[in-house]
């Protein structure tokens, strides 16, 4: 092995080597003066990088809670700004065999089911249609009416857990063309608002991930009746989103304008969640 | 006896190299703050779990439960840091030929193996330094995989429908979640080791990461 392997600079597969490159910053000089030249820069070195750190850390710590949340809360919108310019209204989520469903289907969260409900009483209320004074108001017996449409999709959970459902019902999109004037998803308000009977629990959609193919309002699950547990009579499924969009016992759906309110973008998390 | 100063690591590869220490520090942190809402995954051998991700006691101390909202705001801000800091670092490596100390050579893993041998003390014969020895270029490279993979494996979690082709391609969405999970520890174990290494290798070598040059003695100046 030749000295040149030893140090550095001489190693012949260096870079520096290869490119024929000079990476000298001094001259031949006494050990002491290469020691004066290598402290300056050492303590310049740890000092800008000593500052930086502490900026670091300090400066976050320092921003009010406010601040940061409002910070963080526009990087959500940013990032749905970019991902929602991606969206695509004809990519579909990837289908499975029906021996793929998990089964028992996962029971996760009771927000706005709580209660009994009177699945005669139930009635599905829609605002916001164009040239009506007051809600539409739809029966099961209505819903079920509507073209069918049925898929086998995963499932996916804000917690990072997933699951294979069949569901079955109809397209969102077939219930918009059937009520409403509508013709294109540009025609329509950017947003859908969508809560329980009891407001318990309330999402707001934009208007193309609602209106995809596979966004259904559901009465089927896993070839069975929807369970009051799943959301009977009638929820929203879909794998453009996180289940916490996926609205379990509709009472209420609104068309508007103005970005609805949501549950959980209220505790901090992405009002978007699409996927 | 005398010396000259001359420069190891350049300024871009240094400022990249400290910056990308707090992201991925955030990005580990935040993405342990998602990961404590579906801890679902251990460490298996022959079917026997040797290692569960992670104790309660983990959690508790860190302060980490209940804060996933939290985490996926973190998570998705710093991703962006995290993608263009190492993207600008493969570039430049790339576009300044210094990818040619790092990336292995004919004989690296032979040579490697080498190396091995010489730091757990069972041969005395010391393998070629160079700027990186042939562990280190291994290894460092390894570790740029890793970045890549965990930007691709994220994507195909962060928006499996619009990106659903290139989800499949990583065996589903439970598959991509995984792998992303797996890339973390595998970051945990080379941060481990890459500290212990940079002790052990004293402060000359340290220094330099900092300061970018190192003081080569040269006997009567000739090399």
């Amino acid at each position: 092995m030749s000295e040149n392997d030893t140090k550095w600079p001489g190693g012949r597969g260096n870079s520096a080597n290869v490119l024929n490159e000079r990476r000298s910053i001094s001259e031949e000089m006494s050990d002491a003066g290469a020691r004066k030249i290598l402290g300056s820069r050492s303590r310049r070195g740890f000092l800008l990088g000593g500052a930086a750190a502490l900026a670091g850390v300090f400066g976050w710590r320092w921003l009010p809670e406010a601040t940061k949340v409002g910070f963080l809360q526009r990087v959500f919108r940013f990032n749905e700004s970019v991902t929602s310019a991606l969206f695509s209204p004809t990519r579909l989520a990837p289908e499975f065999p029906a021996d793929k469903v998990s089964r028992p289907a996962r029971v996760n969260g009771m927000l706005g089911i709580e209660s009994e409900i009177d699945l005669a009483e139930w009635r599905l209320n829609i605002g916001g249609i164009p040239g009506r004074a007051s809600d539409l108001v739809l029966t099961m017996d209505d819903i079920r009416h509507l073209p069918r449409a049925e898929h086998i999709t995963e499932f996916k959970c804000i917690e990072g857990w997933s699951t294979i459902v069949q569901w079955k019902g109809t397209k969102f999109s077939d219930l918009v063309a059937a009520v409403t004037p509508w013709k294109t998803v540009e025609e329509m308000p950017s947003y859908v608002s969508l809560a329980t009977p009891d407001g318990g629990y309330y999402v707001g959609w934009d208007t193309p991930s609602i209106m995809h193919p596979q966004t259904l309002l559901v009465y089927e699950m896993n070839g069975e009746m929807l369970t009051s547990n799943h959301g009977a009579p009638l929820r929203l499924a879909s794998p453009t989103k996180y289940g916490i969009k996926q609205l379990k016992r509709i009472g209420r759906i609104d068309f508007t304008n103005e970005r609805p309110e949501d549950y959980w973008a209220k505790e901090g998390y992405d009002w978007y969640s699409g996927l | 006896m005398s010396a000259r100063v001359e420069e190891k690591h350049r300024a871009p590869i240094r400022w990249m190299h400290w910056i990308n220490f707090p992201l991925l520090a955030m990005m580990m942190w935040s993405g342990l703050l998602i990961y404590w809402a579906n801890p679902v995954y251990s460490l298996r051998l022959f079917g026997r779990e040797i290692f569960y991700f992670f104790p309660a006691g983990f959690y508790s101390f860190l302060g980490i439960p209940y804060r996933l909202a939290e985490g996926m705001q973190l998570h998705f801000f710093f991703m962006w840091l995290f993608a263009a800091n190492g993207i600008a670092y493969a570039a430049y490596l790339i576009l300044s030929g210094e990818y040619r100390s790092l990336l292995p050579t004919v004989g690296s893993f032979k040579r490697a193996f080498r190396v091995a041998l010489y730091e757990l003390h069972i041969s005395k014969q010391k393998p070629p330094q160079g700027k990186y020895n042939d562990a280190q270029r291994i290894v460092y490279t390894l570790v740029i995989l890793m970045g890549a993979g965990s930007i691709l494996t994220g994507i195909a979690i962060y928006k499996p429908l619009q990106a659903s082709v290139f989800t499949s391609l990583l065996g589903g969405y439970e598959w991509a979640r995984w792998e992303h999970f797996w890339l973390m520890i595998g970051f945990a174990a080379f941060f481990a080791v890459h500290v212990v290494q940079v002790a052990l290798a004293g402060w000359r070598n340290f220094q330099s990461m900092i300061t970018g040059v190192e003081i080569i003695t040269t006997e009567g100046g000739q090399e």
